[in-house]
């Protein structure tokens, strides 16, 4: 994988292949996996994330902790009334997912499974509104994935190490970075929807209530995916952005590097911490732990 | 090395990648390092994945790992009726290990037919993990290739016998590890390939007089 969007893009430019054709080949190199069966699994993949979010949407689905689920069925019922239906769907969408990973569905952690959400609401919402065939989706998730792998490199993927940016931010860089790409972008408009997106992410805190990603998952991952759209629509717009896309990662890196461990996943600060939260987490029935079963 | 399916994936079932698919690998590792389902395992569970696991669904995934359900299956949420089916009787415990250890670490004691043995591993993170120790032993295990794990006595050209074998079979080393206990004693060595290791690799191996024991690992997914 690339260690920067720069080379990236320095390699797209000087053969003339694209940037999923540039990712693609590759991970055909390192992993010696055919690029056809790469493409391959990246469509069973898309599926997954189709199922989950089809099986949110239908608001069943309940957590165990009984903090989540239902919610993306009364948005997608209830909404839109201020954003227009693109917006409302692709939040509905997003929560749908993280509903369904809460409730121990199955979910492509892309890049986590906290920050599962993102990519799928975004991906199909755009490949639905835009008319956009599987081929191209295959390739959109190739260019979000190379992003990612930078990010990974740079950076950091977990909120254990850098906070809520690192998962969520991640997700709505790789989505900001498919969107462009799907609409026709340059490469420049690309890594500028990364930085565009992710400076939008900087500083975001990874508090979840009662350690369990649930809420805010749930919502920051609709966050995210507005974000990603946002990044995307400004830099296909020809919006530009002072700082590099590979500066803006190396910030969130530096920033989670000094976040207090509070704020990274241990269920120490933020919002985990508050009186509600505290209420609501003491309201739930605590199941047995397993012990011993004979 | 990063994958593309590191970033895009993996698909598994939720909550998390880091204390439900990450914990279901490392109980495949010990089941794959034991050679088989086991009939009992006492799991021992250090940081976070004591202080979450029960929310994330860990015990479950540990459980379903150890009698072979993989990070995608939906059965992990019935993970206990199943183990039950399986025949398998298990315990946790909640553990300090100190501030060294990672966050997500467990220590799975297993035994079968009267082998026992123990694999303390790491979830570190996007679903990967860390097998840091077997029987005591200091070993760097991730599951992503085919492992061979030997125990035998500290003998001179024991390497360079396993590695010759190997290379016969056409089997190239990704990486390869030694740890002892001692010089002449007994000298644990794990080996990741990027092919299959084969039977026939595996008796030959076994056939070396030295040799105390060998346990072939099947890359996880």
């Amino acid at each position: 994988m690339h260690r920067s969007i720069e080379s990236l893009i320095r390699e797209s430019d000087e053969t003339g292949r694209s940037l999923a054709t540039v990712v693609l080949e590759a991970e055909a190199a390192e992993s010696g996996v055919p690029a056809a069966d790469i493409r391959a699994r990246i469509a069973r993949t898309l599926s997954v994330m189709r199922s989950a979010i089809d099986e949110g949407l239908k608001g069943h689905t309940r957590s165990p902790s009984g903090l989540t689920g239902g919610r993306a069925r009364k948005l997608w019922e209830n909404g839109p009334r201020i954003l227009g239906p693109r917006v409302t769907t692709t939040l509905a969408r997003a929560i749908a997912t993280l509903e369904v990973n809460a409730a121990m569905g199955l979910i492509v952690a892309a890049p986590t499974a906290g920050a599962a959400g993102v990519l799928p609401a975004v991906l199909v919402s755009v490949g639905e509104f835009a008319e956009m065939d599987e081929e191209r989706l295959v390739d959109a998730m190739l260019v979000a994935g190379g992003v990612g792998g930078v990010i990974a490199h740079r950076a950091s993927l977990a909120g254990a190490e850098g906070g809520c940016q690192a998962e969520t931010g991640t997700a709505a860089a790789m989505s900001a970075a498919a969107v462009a790409w799907l609409h026709g972008g340059t490469n420049e408009q690309v890594a500028t929807a990364v930085a565009l997106t992710l400076q939008g992410m900087l500083g975001l805190i990874c508090d979840p209530i009662g350690g369990l990603v649930e809420i805010p998952c749930i919502y920051r991952n609709a966050s995210a995916a507005m974000q990603a759209i946002a990044g995307a629509e400004m830099a296909m717009a020809g919006l530009d952005f002072p700082v590099t896309a590979d500066e803006v990662i190396d910030v969130m890196g530096e920033v989670g590097r000094r976040m207090p461990s509070a704020y990274r996943e241990t269920a120490g600060g933020g919002l985990a911490t508050t009186p509600s939260a505290r209420r609501l987490v003491q309201l739930q029935p605590r199941t047995q732990p397993a012990g011993i079963s004979r | 090395m990063v994958s593309l399916f590191d970033i895009l994936g993996p698909t598994m079932v939720g909550p998390s990648s880091s204390h439900t698919a990450g914990a279901c690998r490392l109980g495949l590792m010990a089941r794959a390092i034991l050679g088989g389902t086991p009939q009992r395992a006492r799991i021992r569970l250090h940081g976070s994945f004591a202080a979450t696991g029960e929310g994330h669904g860990t015990h479950r995934a540990l459980v379903g790992g150890l009698i072979g359900l993989a990070p995608d299956d939906l059965r992990l949420r019935e993970a206990y009726d199943e183990a039950l089916r399986a025949g398998l009787v298990w315990e946790f415990e909640e553990v300090d290990l100190g501030d060294d250890a990672h966050p997500n670490t467990a220590v799975i004691e297993v035994s079968r037919d009267g082998d026992t043995t123990t694999v303390r591993g790491a979830s570190v993170g996007g679903g990967r993990i860390e097998v840091t120790e077997v029987d005591g032993f200091a070993v760097a295990l991730g599951g992503g290739y085919h492992t061979l794990v030997l125990l035998a006595h500290d003998e001179p050209g024991t390497i360079a016998a396993v590695a010759g074998m190997l290379a016969g079979h056409g089997v190239n080393l990704a990486t390869m590890r030694v740890d002892r206990t001692g010089r002449h004693k007994d000298a644990l060595m794990t080996i990741e390939a990027d092919e299959p290791i084969g039977d026939e690799v595996l008796d030959a191996i076994r056939e070396f007089p030295w040799l105390r024991w060998a346990r072939r690992i099947e890359k996880i997914s």
